[in-house]
């Protein structure tokens, strides 16, 4: 009801507090930078971590999960990182650049750079941009994220991250893929920042290696798509493990612009993908997929707004959740359209499959409305597996294990297919199945 | 697709400065003192003649009132209300306790006659029996002024009387249900209606009985600067059946005016209550002056085992409408429904939807919404859907659609859904673009155009909800029955 303020600081909280005191000094900035990391800490200190009398966090309280809060992670030597990443590469044989971001700072030694550069796309470490005029700039959030939870705790700490460009008219032979590696233990806040120049094309693969032990990852990625541009971003979030994920996604897109993204969740504790996509140029089109697999105490949270500023845009949302065990599956979504944004063409969908007797749902898809002439749609059902469907396939001899993977890969790639980025979700299917084995 | 001129001049039709029951009547009348405090409680408690272990249990709600903040989420603005300028009573001088029809003052007939609530009981005249007879409490201000047909349902065993009455007769069945649905502290205005409330209707109908006419109470605000907190309490028992409309107005004034209202509905085993309303409460002039705040709380336990209960309305008034009738599925195989057509205008504001919870095994409700925004107003629905651990098997099926009319009005949707039984099986949908591929197959195998045929799934789908209404309400549903749902938006 009442979003009240909480009255005690918890443990979590009280230890980002003293994490802040601690590292304040390491912390790169311009003095307005600076200025907004203290606002940033004054408002954690005013309202708490995000709970779940937060509207927006009401079914994932992070304020109760997070039970106390490491502190940031050091800086990585390359050896070390190099070591994570040989180890854990996401995606195998895939032809791509890489750029790295090692225990929240941009690693230049393993990064791809040169080769970016050559192909038009130059990147820099976020840090150097911070402590410039520009800095403070860097942090802004658009209107549908302002005061938001996640991104507070992401401006007070953040360590570093890169920022990418793409000039104008390019387009890029292979995806890139922007990893971050932890070497050591110890909370993880990045903030990236991609500009896909006019007419620019552009495939971003998001992943990420190691292991942060109990210590937060917080990354925002801020992504503006200028006029003509596409962009498509795969964010893989994998793993056991009981640090918080704690993601979000700022879109920006010019006219006539295409995004596409996929946010694929399968097995850390507790994760939070949110994305907050903003239309601010004509017959621009956003598609947002989403698949998550909980199981376990896991709670999986994907939160989506996509804000229709102006005519003739279209999105498409569509999201599958599979849950097992106790896990916990949250889609918030919400489509707003403004008094002047006409033509607005808006679809949402979100399907769960509940695998298990104590795994829950919860799906808020919501809609706001202030143009008379749109299309706006939303879908929401729940429900297990299809007992018709089971037997369908059992009675032609496949064991019912196999027989719940087909149908949960059938219904998972619904999604993934509408996406339609083969080659870089070749690999997903093997992590669905994996999933399932390994839980 | 924007709205069609057909649905834009039906919709104009009922605008708020077409409302016709703005009219004042001119009665003397009684008024406690303002003010919410213990002595208003206390006066009021005594006015009613009611036992000490009632007004005991409005002083106790109303402490815990006084610790209450007031709720903000709902998508409405309005200005602070203040509790101690209002009056918590109000009742026509010449209405002392329970009265027989004759003796009801001329001036509160006709006023309910231009409302076209007819009080006369029609007589059964040379063995012609008036068909559709429907039994009135007529609630004006803060007293109920009449009930009809009490003794020819006394005959059926049914009890059907204002609650104050009932407080005084039925202690012990209002002692066992009141709050039983609706807990004294379960929200901001129930609480306030629990310490303050003044009239209502209270109906048992016993256990296998089927209640030989309609019920209905028609509330009427009539004086200024007064709240009406309307409470309702209808039990079933085991096996009975009830249908209960609601209707009411107001006249036209330039400020505010409070309704805070609690209707809460039983239904034990095999029972069903079905429960109409028109709510037609002035909604405001043209430039949003005046109007009705309408804070109401309904909520209908389905208590025991395939009980049954049905919720319909046709919202078309009050300057804003806070209100989410709803269904606990307590006993196995119940069922619950609500559908509803919500019409804002002028500079209305509705924040309205209903609430499932499933909490009983087999268990299925339904939900089906139209909101329709024009002018100015803000039309949202707010709805949830649950099922619990234990609650196997359930399902819902929900379909909201909005219309927008206009530049200046907003329609928003705000559904919960909410799973924790991976048997349970609900199904969302928003939009006319969803209207199922095998009966637009079906259709378009036989000759029709695709227009055709989406028209006519959307018209049957349409007259579903419509039918739901008794007839008894079919004049003012009329109105919006032919409404085409072209342009429909989630």
């Amino acid at each position: 009801m009442n979003a009240s303020m909480p009255v005690r600081h918890t443990q979590a909280e009280s230890d980002l507090f003293e994490r802040f005191e601690t590292s304040k000094s390491a912390l790169s900035g311009s003095v307005a930078v600076t200025a907004l990391r203290e606002a940033a800490v004054d408002q954690i200190r005013d309202r708490g971590l995000p709970h779940r009398r937060v509207e927006e966090y009401k079914y994932s309280d992070l304020r109760a999960f997070l039970k106390s809060a490491a502190p940031l992670s050091e800086s990585a030597d390359v050896a070390a990182a190099k070591a994570v990443l040989d180890a854990q590469d996401s995606y195998g044989e895939l032809e791509r650049y890489r750029i790295v971001v090692a225990n929240g700072v941009y690693l230049p030694e393993l990064s791809d750079t040169d080769a970016l550069a050559g192909e038009g796309v130059t990147i820099t470490g976020l840090n150097e941009a911070l402590a410039g005029e520009h800095g403070a700039q860097l942090l802004s959030s658009p209107k549908s994220a302002l005061n938001d939870g996640l991104i507070t705790l992401n401006t007070a700490f953040v360590q570093g991250g890169v920022i990418v460009d793409a000039a104008e008219g390019v387009s890029l032979s292979k995806p890139v893929e922007l990893v971050q590696v932890a070497t050591s233990r110890g909370a993880q806040v990045t903030r990236n920042k991609v500009t896909v120049g006019k007419g620019a094309k552009l495939r971003l693969l998001e992943t990420f290696a190691g292991d942060s032990g109990q210590g937060e990852i917080n990354s925002v990625f801020d992504y503006t798509v200028a006029d003509n541009a596409f962009l498509a971003t795969t964010r893989l979030i994998i793993g056991g493990g009981d640090a918080a994920r704690l993601f979000t996604t700022i879109a920006t897109l010019g006219a006539e612009a295409e995004f596409k993204s996929l946010g694929f969740i399968a097995g850390p504790r507790f994760t939070r993908n949110q994305q907050f996509i903003n239309f601010t140029g004509e017959n621009s089109e956003a598609k947002i997929y989403g698949v998550t697999m909980a199981g376990g105490d896991d709670l999986a949270d994907q939160t989506l707004i996509v804000d229709h500023a102006v005519p003739h845009c279209n999105s498409r949302e569509f999201f599958k959740t599979v849950l097992d065990g106790r896990s916990k599956g949250v889609y918030q979504g919400r489509i707003n359209v403004a008094q002047h944004a006409q033509k607005t063409d808006g679809e949402m969908m979100t399907q769960a499959l509940l695998l298990s007797e104590e795994a829950e749902m919860a799906n808020k898809p919501e809609l706001e409305i202030f143009a008379d002439d749109v299309i706006c749609a939303h879908g929401a059902t729940s429900g297990q597996i299809d007992e018709d469907l089971l037997f369908y396939l059992r009675a032609r001899g496949i064991p019912e294990a196999e027989a719940k993977t087909l149908l949960v890969l059938a219904f998972l790639s619904e999604a993934i297919e509408e996406y339609d980025e083969d080659d870089v979700t070749e690999g997903l299917e093997s992590r669905v199945r994996d999933w399932l084995a390994g839980h | 697709m924007p709205a069609v001129q057909e649905t834009i001049d039906q919709v104009k039709a009922i605008d708020v400065d077409q409302y016709k029951y703005g009219f004042v009547t001119d009665i003397e009348s009684e008024k406690g003192a303002k003010g919410l405090s213990e002595e208003t409680i206390r006066f009021l408690s005594a006015k009613k003649n009611e036992p000490e272990w009632m007004t005991q249990w409005r002083l106790d709600a109303l402490r815990r009132f006084k610790q209450m903040d007031e709720p903000n989420w709902a998508r409405v603005s309005y200005p602070k209300i203040d509790f101690d300028d209002l009056y918590y009573w109000a009742a026509p001088k010449s209405v002392e306790g329970p009265k027989s029809l004759d003796e009801v003052d001329p001036e509160l007939l006709a006023t309910y006659e231009k409302l076209g609530i007819p009080l006369a009981e029609q007589e059964i005249l040379a063995g012609v029996e008036p068909k559709n007879r429907v039994a009135v409490d007529a609630v004006f201000d803060s007293v109920s002024v009449v009930t009809t047909f009490k003794e020819e349902l006394k005959k059926a065993g049914v009890i059907f009387c204002s609650i104050s009455e009932a407080v005084r007769e039925y202690p012990d069945l209002v002692k066992k249900y009141l709050g039983s649905v609706v807990p004294v502290t379960d929200n901001y205005y129930a609480t306030l209606n629990s310490a303050v409330f003044s009239d209502g209707s209270f109906v048992y109908i016993p256990e296998g009985v089927r209640c030989p006419m309609e019920l209905s109470t028609y509330f009427r605000i009539n004086e200024q600067n007064t709240g009406q907190f309307e409470r309702t309490l209808i039990i079933a028992e085991k096996g009975s059946y009830v249908s209960y409309l609601e209707g009411c107005t107001a006249p036209q004034r330039d400020e505010n005016q409070l309704h805070a209202a609690v209707v809460e509905l039983v239904a034990l085993d095999d029972a069903e209550i079905k429960y109409s309303t028109v709510q037609n409460w002035f909604p405001g002039d043209k430039d949003g002056k005046g109007g009705i705040y309408n804070f109401v709380t309904k909520r209908g336990d389905c208590r025991g085992k395939n009980s049954k209960i049905s919720w319909t309305q046709v919202e078309t008034g009050s300057a804003i409408t806070w209100k989410y009738p709803s269904c606990i599925l307590r006993g196995d195989n119940s069922r619950g429904e609500f559908y509803s057509i919500a019409v804002s205008n002028g500079y209305q504001q509705i924040d309205s939807g209903t609430k499932m919870i499933h909490l009983g095994k087999n268990t299925s409700s339904r939900v089906i919404s139209k909101g329709i925004s024009a002018g100015k107003s803000e039309n949202t629905y707010r709805g949830l859907i649950s099922a619990h651990r234990r609650a196997s098997n359930a399902r819902n099926f929900t379909q909201c659609d909005s219309l927008l009319i206009g530049q200046e009005c907003g329609a928003h949707t705000v559904p919960y859904i909410e799973s924790k039984n991976a048997s349970a099986q609900f199904e969302h949908e928003a939009t006319t673009s969803k209207i199922s591929d095998d009966q637009m197959f079906y259709c378009l195998q036989r000759g029709l155009s695709e227009e055709e045929a989406v028209a006519l799934i959307v018209n049957g789908f349409v007259k579903d909800v419509i039918q739901q209404l008794p007839m008894e309400f079919a004049v003012e549903a009329q109105k919006l029955i032919s409404i085409s749902l072209e342009g429909s938006v989630g």
